[in-house]
């Protein structure tokens, strides 16, 4: 494999500095894959993906009689993190996740931060993930946000940026530990040789993260339970993995009950109370009785029991208020308000329509901006004005004026690239990083993290619904 | 899942011996692919579809058709579903045994419907013979024997003594004449019917030369061979009462009363006597008494493995 003909473009690659040059951390590695001929990737690559299929690493397509069923498309060629970036990470996603945890408590408490008029009391109300029947919740050891899992990107100067927060189930962190499996067994040397930190600790964390939440002083160990949609959700193979890894029990919702003032499970010999539920649906499906009453995924009466201090959920309902993207632009003042500090990763820009000013600013500038709705994911709810039709455009400023409360814009990035294997070849592709953090006893960051990969030319789109797939990421040691 | 298991390599295991049965037996002999039907108890609804039964639709039938419960890709994606549906709870080796047996059928079964007349499965039973038992092994080696391995090892006795008792009643024409003496000319098939079983070198073993009496007694009585009825009863009953907690002289349960009294009554069987009755009448009073205990299971357990059975008829 010559990289002679690797171009990097105009945009920040992570394996080379210049065509040829690779970086410090990436020597061995580009070293490694210089040394292989074509067939030799390609034939890693397709291991790679039997070994996917073979250890049930897939989507599940429900109806069709065999089941259809894909892979998350996955690249052999790793990611790199030096030592050094990740340190900066690391403190920078302890510190936003330390504020983000006092903000949401804040919220559903005494609302300081509202009374200082640092965040629009407004903004926060108005937020469609902002749930009243929160109020007042004290949860164990004032802890929300368990599981974090937080978007970062890196524009054409190579600098880290947030691009969100996902406070509620963030989901992947599965391929993180599976993809590494992979990896290993694929590129056994240069692994040795680069020096990787090792993800392995994930599920004994998230299991101490989850035990830690029980506030009873008792010499029994804890009963913590995953709590999954179903098999039909598209994260349940993620969900039975780490009830697997940790060795907890995988519920749906009809296995648990509330009764005796606890919730419940029922098991062959009869009910088991449960203390601590790592849930995997959304916080309108937890109970019926409080939020949808349409929900048949959830546990009626659950929420008595949370707010009685009887059972802990992880994460806390109400984080959303959060990681809307309104909210998200107020991240950096959170920090200066509750730390004292600075923040050491940056937000990208973003423009809040519902300030006149930078309302104003937004729509003189829709062909320059990229303009996202307040409560939508997976890339909906979008305009790219660079790329958008002047009609597109004009849609978008309509719905801006209408509803100003609803959007924010932000410059449009040029996201880093990392060499990708696409039709034989080696390509820089643009990637995201989504690193995981687990608040326990301590906020703990995962040396590691699912990098999301745009395999189409040209795209950032990095959603698997989309073209995405994933790769490894190595972060150093030293 | 252990049902299912077994049920795949018991269906793998009856076509590859019919297969070589078929090759051995001299021509104008009668086809040994209607017997293999037969074993199933799904003649009727091989008959409705296919007509005849000859190498080629059974095959097919047995091998790749989805829309047959009891075919071995069938078998094996209902397996599958389950290991997928427990995830949790068996071990990565575990489920991964499982999905790397349906992967490989499945990709035969692609490889069959491109080009069928190219190549005949036969290697794949080999391969889904030895995926099913290196499946039993995983199980044993890598998960704690608790309640949910004793369900599993029921569900996959309970399954075992039935294909035994289909055997016997598929081959008792050849069991159920009068004299124990095998003439020469049967010894291919009476071969053939104790490989059907993995019972052959062990039979060897255990009584030397092909008797009537001592096939029937090896089958249905012997305490250490792992595919007779008695074995699969005694140990399935084991594995009930180390679920409940019940001693084993206890019965607590209509559950546990079926099974002990299903094992006493082999306990102290004789072989003349089941012959007295004759064995079709033998076999298919075990086989109801047999869905009787799955039954009882059923429903003293919500996590017992309902499996469809091979539908019950089983005249001839």
């Amino acid at each position: 494999m010559r990289f002679d003909q690797y171009d990097t473009g105009d945009f920040f690659d992570e394996m080379f500095a210049a065509a040829g040059e690779p970086r410090a951390g990436a020597a061995v590695l580009a070293r490694r894959l210089g040394s292989l001929d074509e067939a030799d990737l390609l034939r890693r690559q397709q291991a790679a993906e039997r070994l996917l299929l073979t250890m049930g690493i897939t989507f599940n397509v429900y109806g069709a009689q065999a089941g259809i069923e894909r892979i998350f498309p996955f690249d052999v060629v790793p990611r790199i993190v030096e030592a050094r970036e990740w340190d900066t990470l690391e403190r920078g996603l302890v510190q936003r996740v330390r504020a983000l945890n006092l903000f949401i408590g804040d919220i559903y408490g005494p609302q300081r931060i509202l009374e200082a008029g640092v965040v629009p009391r407004e903004l926060v109300l108005s937020a469609a993930s902002y749930l009243p029947p929160c109020h007042g919740l004290r949860p164990p050891r004032d802890i929300w946000c368990h599981v974090v899992g937080t978007d970062l990107v890196r524009d054409r100067d190579g600098r880290y940026y947030v691009l969100e927060d996902n406070l509620r189930c963030p989901s992947g962190v599965s391929y993180v530990l599976e993809n590494r499996r992979i990896m290993k067994r694929t590129f056994p040397q240069v692994f040795e040789d680069s020096q990787v930190r090792t993800v392995d600790e994930y599920p004994g964390r998230l299991l101490r993260t989850l035990q830690h939440l029980d506030r009873r002083a008792s010499e029994r160990a804890p009963t913590a339970v995953l709590l999954t949609p179903g098999i039909h959700n598209s994260a349940y193979f993620e969900h039975a993995f780490l009830a697997q890894q940790m060795g907890i029990e995988l519920v749906e919702g009809r296995d648990l009950v509330v009764s005796g003032g606890f919730v419940q499970m029922r098991t062959t010999r009869g009910l088991q109370r449960v203390d601590v539920i790592y849930r995997r649906i959304d916080d309108t499906f937890l109970d019926p009785q409080t939020f949808r009453p349409d929900s048949l995924l959830g546990v009626p009466g659950l929420m008595d029991v949370v707010r009685a201090g009887r059972v802990a959920l992880a994460n806390a309902p109400g984080n959303g208020v959060a990681d809307d993207k309104v909210i998200y632009a107020y991240v950096p003042a959170m920090i200066r308000y509750y730390l004292g500090e600075d923040p050491i990763l940056p937000n990208v820009e973003t423009y809040v329509c519902a300030d006149d000013k930078q309302r104003a600013h937004v729509l003189a500038n829709l062909d320059k901006l990229v303009v996202k709705a307040a409560n939508e994911s997976g890339g909906y709810g979008m305009l790219v004005g660079p790329q958008a039709t002047p009609a597109e455009r004009a849609v978008f400023a309509t719905k801006i004026q209408e509803n100003p409360r609803n959007y924010i814009a932000q410059p449009m990035l040029g996201l880093s690239r990392v060499p990708t294997l696409c039709d034989g070849q080696l390509e820089g592709r643009h990637v995201d990083l989504r690193p995981y953090v687990l608040y326990g006893e301590d906020i703990w960051v995962l040396p590691g993290g699912l990098t999301r990969v745009a395999l189409r030319k040209g795209s950032c789109v990095v959603n698997s619904s989309q073209g995405g797939g994933s790769k490894d990421t190595w972060v150093l040691r030293a | 899942m252990n049902r299912y298991m077994e049920r795949t390599e018991n269906v793998a295991r009856f076509v590859d011996v019919s297969f070589h049965l078929a090759l051995d037996l001299p021509t104008g002999a009668a086809s040994p692919w209607g017997a293999l039907i037969a074993t199933t108890g799904d003649e009727e609804r091989f008959t409705e579809r296919h007509g005849v039964p000859e190498q080629r639709s059974v095959l097919r039938f047995l091998t790749f058709d989805r829309d047959y419960p009891s075919s071995v890709v069938s078998c094996l994606a209902s397996a599958r579903e389950n290991a997928l549906r427990s995830r949790e709870i068996v071990s990565s080796e575990v489920w991964q045994s499982v999905n790397e047996a349906y992967l490989m059928v499945k990709d035969a079964e692609a490889a069959f419907a491109t080009a069928p007349e190219d190549r005949a499965p036969y290697e794949l039973f080999a391969a889904v013979k030895k995926a099913c038992q290196a499946f039993v092994g995983t199980t044993y080696l890598t998960m704690s024997h608790d309640e949910a391995w004793h369900f599993g090892r029921m569900g996959r006795l309970v399954e075992r003594a039935d294909k035994t008792s289909r055997i016997l009643d598929v081959k008792s024409y050849l069991l159920d004449v009068p004299g124990s003496r095998v003439p020469g000319s049967d010894e291919i098939e009476w071969a053939a019917l104790l490989k059907s079983a993995s019972a052959f070198e062990m039979y060897r073993r255990r009584h030397g030369g092909l008797d009537r009496l001592k096939v029937l007694d090896f089958l249905v009585l012997d305490r250490k061979f792992p595919r007779s009825i008695f074995y699969c009863v005694r140990k399935a009953e084991r594995s009930l009462h180390a679920i409940t907690g019940t001693p084993l002289d206890g019965r607590a349960s209509r559950a546990e009363r079926e099974i002990g009294r299903l094992h006493a009554e082999l306990e102290f069987a004789e072989v003349e006597e089941i012959l007295s009755q004759g064995l079709n009448a033998y076999i298919s009073e075990f086989q109801s008494r047999l869905n009787a205990v799955g039954d009882a299971i059923g429903e003293s357990f919500f996590m017992y493995e309902e499996v469809p059975p091979a539908s019950s008829s089983s005249e001839e």
